[in-house]
């Protein structure tokens, strides 16, 4: 990691307009530093409004967003696999890179066998991480692993990085009486305490100033962890990450913000979801320190990731991360996204530019991965999926009454009423209800 | 909100008279200490078996419950619009010099921030007590509160929960707060399993309520009467105590007609119960609800298993209020000697200078009574 990443990082009002190469030069742009506008203010006439530090100009000019080129995009290595700069190779670990690619090619291979098993009706429902396997191991890989987590729901890489097991994702999207979330949740919606990794909801963006709060309370607690807080750029047009982003920056939450910025929202575009520079372009403007990385160059994302957690447990300030990446697969199973952009596109980054390949050719190079290991590596982990698959779909349903616990800690006298009801009623019409499938339930005791 | 202290110093003069009259007298739980004699609801002179007690309004009512809150639990913190300097209502003064400004601070203004902001507190185990500034205002935070924070623990699994949060927002007509100073959303919350959804009529209700809701392991809704936050005055128990939620008060025994209200409701049924006694020679039983969820469904039912009717009254509009859900309770029909009468805002908007015709003030209810 080198010095300077870390001290853009920290400096990101600098880092920011040093990036920014004048496009249109006018005339009261007459120098770019901290200062974009040229200033008539003089030492006794400063503007002395509470709701900014700033200068005078006699100029009348607005900023444009399109004077500027974007936030440049951070890589360790090219396409290729090929360090640019040796000064930025993290030189991880040689068991860690195996590490961290043989859970990118496990959560690829889980991600098949369970989109097929959704096309043939075995689950009701799954999403797939294609394409964006890198962002997650390789933030995952530079966290703590106590550092809690708030995802969205294109994330499952973290948890498998932290050892959420493959029976556990299965048991999760068949609803099985294993599931930790009692199969009240769609498929893919998991959730681990052990894991430290907060359990996913359909509602985009509501997860972001939860995040904030729980970084709240972690810095109070000083015990030196931090919150991670994934969603993608699509979510990030919510009024909830706009909510979370200045919470985090007035209340100095030890937060990293992770935009996956795929490029799409379901079939939205991201011209249609934004005009400004991405979601990192923000970053700046409620004062949090922002970078953009390259999220199929896993070396970059653990780079990145790394310095950020750095600042905010040590500054105890908040980071925003955008990582660039592309989504390969549909947006879900219910989703075909053909109707709305081109095979072509799809196969460009699905050849030319995967977060797989590309570290595989990185360790080709560093002769750490060869053929024979990666044929091994892939009938084996098939193999593991193949297993937990069969076992998670013999398990049956939890029991029925499980529908009506967990709504309070308790069980209100209401809802004590309303389960009787229902097993009064299906005991009665048990030829109705797919009883066989779900284990048993306590028998309803009738006069209580 | 913009007008909140202008807000702010409406109320205060507003209750002085000159402004408008109120539509109801407060009923206090206890006589003033200066009185020294007992009125008819006595029974809940709580603060006998209470200890000492000292004169407290509403809002400093509720401001001890949160000191007593902060002290006796470490991790509890107070956040919202401009609760540092002690609120536009004065509900928190003092707490941010004694706890801390760690502890009671103010956020950017941004409702579904400041509920998002306390289920992440409460659901890395901080006791979270947030505050929306006016009722009116919580909306922007509907969908934290019942698509997240209400299903937190269910959804889980009981992996995780958000039981450590409350929010307090104060509630109801004041005289003059038109559209959105005046609101009674309570109905809203009650068709969201998983909270909580609490209201006081007094300081001691809404002390021991207030700290039952903190301490609460679910996610609790706590609406103060803002026309209560001066007007009321009781002798409030100085210790910390609890009351139950999901408890309605009996707060007047009757033989031939059940009211039941909340809030400051109660206090204009109060009116009604005496009214009719002298003029219609009815004994009425009054109930405040106290909990809107989850309801206590039984002490109503055997009130009016005993009376035979029920007249419900509340603020909020007519129409789903909830008002609907406890008239439409069937565990009563054999008892039920005439329909039951509901009487409560009209659908409308709530309105500022016709304020007056639009509340269900007492002699609608005595109307109400009659038929």
């Amino acid at each position: 990691m080198s010095l300077s990443l870390v001290f853009k990082i920290l400096r990101p009002r600098k880092a920011l307009f040093s990036n920014l190469r004048i496009k249109k030069f006018s005339n009261t742009f007459s120098h770019v530093g901290s200062r974009l506008f040229s200033s008539s203010s003089t030492p006794d006439d400063q503007p002395n409004f509470p709701g900014s530090k700033s200068q005078f100009t006699d100029k009348l000019d607005f900023i444009r967003s399109d004077l500027y080129d974007g936030i440049p995009v951070y890589r360790v290595m090219d396409r290729k696999g090929n360090i640019i700069n040796e000064s930025e190779d993290p030189k991880l670990d040689k068991d860690l890179l195996v590490k961290i690619y043989q859970k990118m090619t496990l959560l690829n291979t889980m991600d098949r066998i369970l989109y097929e098993s959704q096309r043939q009706g075995r689950i009701s429902f799954y999403m797939t991480n294609y394409g964006e396997e890198g962002t997650h191991m390789g933030s995952a890989a530079a966290l703590n692993d106590k550092d809690l987590v708030f995802g969205q729901y294109r994330e499952a890489g973290v948890l498998m990085w932290r050892g959420f097991s493959l029976d556990q994702f299965m048991n999760q999207c068949y609803s099985n009486c294993k599931d930790l979330g009692k199969g009240r949740q769609m498929p893919v919606h998991y959730g681990s305490p052990e894991h430290h990794f907060v359990t996913i909801s359909s509602t985009l963006a509501t997860q972001m100033p939860q995040a904030v709060g729980a970084a709240y309370s972690f810095k109070r607690a000083q015990n030196g962890l931090c919150v991670i807080c994934y969603f993608g750029e699509g979510a990030a047009s919510e009024g909830d990450a706009h909510a979370a982003f200045n919470f985090a920056a007035t209340l100095d939450c030890p937060i990293i913000f992770f935009c996956r910025n795929n490029g799409y929202a379901i079939s939205t575009p991201t011209h249609e979801q934004y005009r400004g520079d991405g979601i990192a372009g923000r970053g700046p403007a409620y004062g949090l320190a922002s970078i953009r990385v390259d999220g199929n160059d896993v070396l970059a994302v653990y780079n990145v990731t790394k310095a950020a957690r750095r600042i905010v447990t040590e500054e105890g300030r908040p980071v925003l991360i955008e990582a660039m990446t592309y989504r390969i697969g549909h947006h879900s199973t219910s989703d075909d996204s053909t109707a709305y952009r081109s095979v072509d596109e799809v196969r460009y980054w699905d050849e030319k530019d995967h977060p797989i390949s590309r570290l595989r050719r990185f360790m080709k190079k560093q002769n750490l991965w060869d053929d024979d290991k990666e044929k091994a590596w892939k009938d084996e982990s098939k193999k593991q999926v193949m297993k937990s698959f069969a076992k998670a779909e013999k398990l049956k349903k939890p029991a029925p009454e499980l529908l009506f616990t967990d709504v309070y800690d308790e069980l209100t006298p209401h809802l004590q009423e309303q389960m009787d009801e229902m097993k009064r009623h299906v005991s009665k019409h048990a030829d109705h209800y797919p009883l066989k499938n779900f284990e048993e339930m306590t028998p309803f005791a009738e006069e209580k | 909100c913009l007008s909140s202290k202008i807000f702010h110093h409406l109320v205060k003069n507003g209750l002085k008279g000159h402004r408008c009259s109120s539509h109801f007298t407060f009923i206090p739980d206890t006589v003033s200490a200066s009185e020294g004699e007992s009125n008819q609801t006595s029974k809940f002179f709580l603060s006998h078996h209470l200890g000492d007690t000292a004169r407290m309004n509403l809002f400093q009512a509720v401001t001890n419950a949160l000191d007593l809150a902060l002290t006796s639990d470490p991790s509890a913190v107070i956040f919202g619009e401009d609760v540092s300097f002690g609120g536009v209502f004065r509900c928190t003064v003092g707490l941010q010099e004694k706890h801390g400004k760690d502890r009671v601070f103010n956020t950017p203004l941004c409702e579904q921030g400041i509920v998002g902001f306390g289920i992440g507190l409460a659901t890395a185990g901080t006791t979270a007590i947030a505050e929306i500034q006016f009722a009116d205002y919580i909306f922007p935070g509907f969908d934290q509160i019942t698509n997240e924070a209400a299903k937190y623990r269910y959804r889980s699994g009981n992996s995780y929960n958000c039981g450590g949060l409350t929010i307090r927002t104060p509630t109801g007509a004041v005289g003059h707060g038109a559209l959105y100073h005046s609101q009674s959303p309570e109905s809203f919350f009650s068709h969201i399993p998983g909270i909580k959804v609490v209201i006081p009529r007094g300081p001691i209700k809404a002390k021991g309520l207030l700290l039952s809701c903190i301490r609460d392991k679910n996610p609790c809704i706590f609406l103060e009467p803002k026309i209560l936050y001066r007007s009321a005055v009781e002798q409030v128990p100085v210790k910390d105590f609890m009351h139950e939620l999901g408890k309605a008060d009996i707060l007047i025994e009757g033989d031939n007609v059940t009211m039941v209200a909340w809030g400051t409701q109660v206090h204009v049924m109060h009116e009604v119960c005496q009214l009719a006694q002298d003029k219609l020679n009815v004994s009425c039983e009054l109930i405040d609800l106290c909990t809107i969820l989850p309801w206590d469904k039984q002490t109503v039912i055997n009130s009016v298993k005993k009376t035979g009717r029920l007249l419900i009254a509340h603020e909020a509009p007519l129409t789903s209020g909830f008002g609907a859900e406890i008239a439409a309770t069937n565990e009563c029909f054999l008892h039920l000697e005439a329909p039951i009468q509901r009487v409560a805002g009209y659908d409308t908007p709530f309105p500022l200078i016709f304020e007056p015709f639009y509340i269900p003030d007492k002699w609608r209810c005595l109307d109400a009574v009659k038929k």
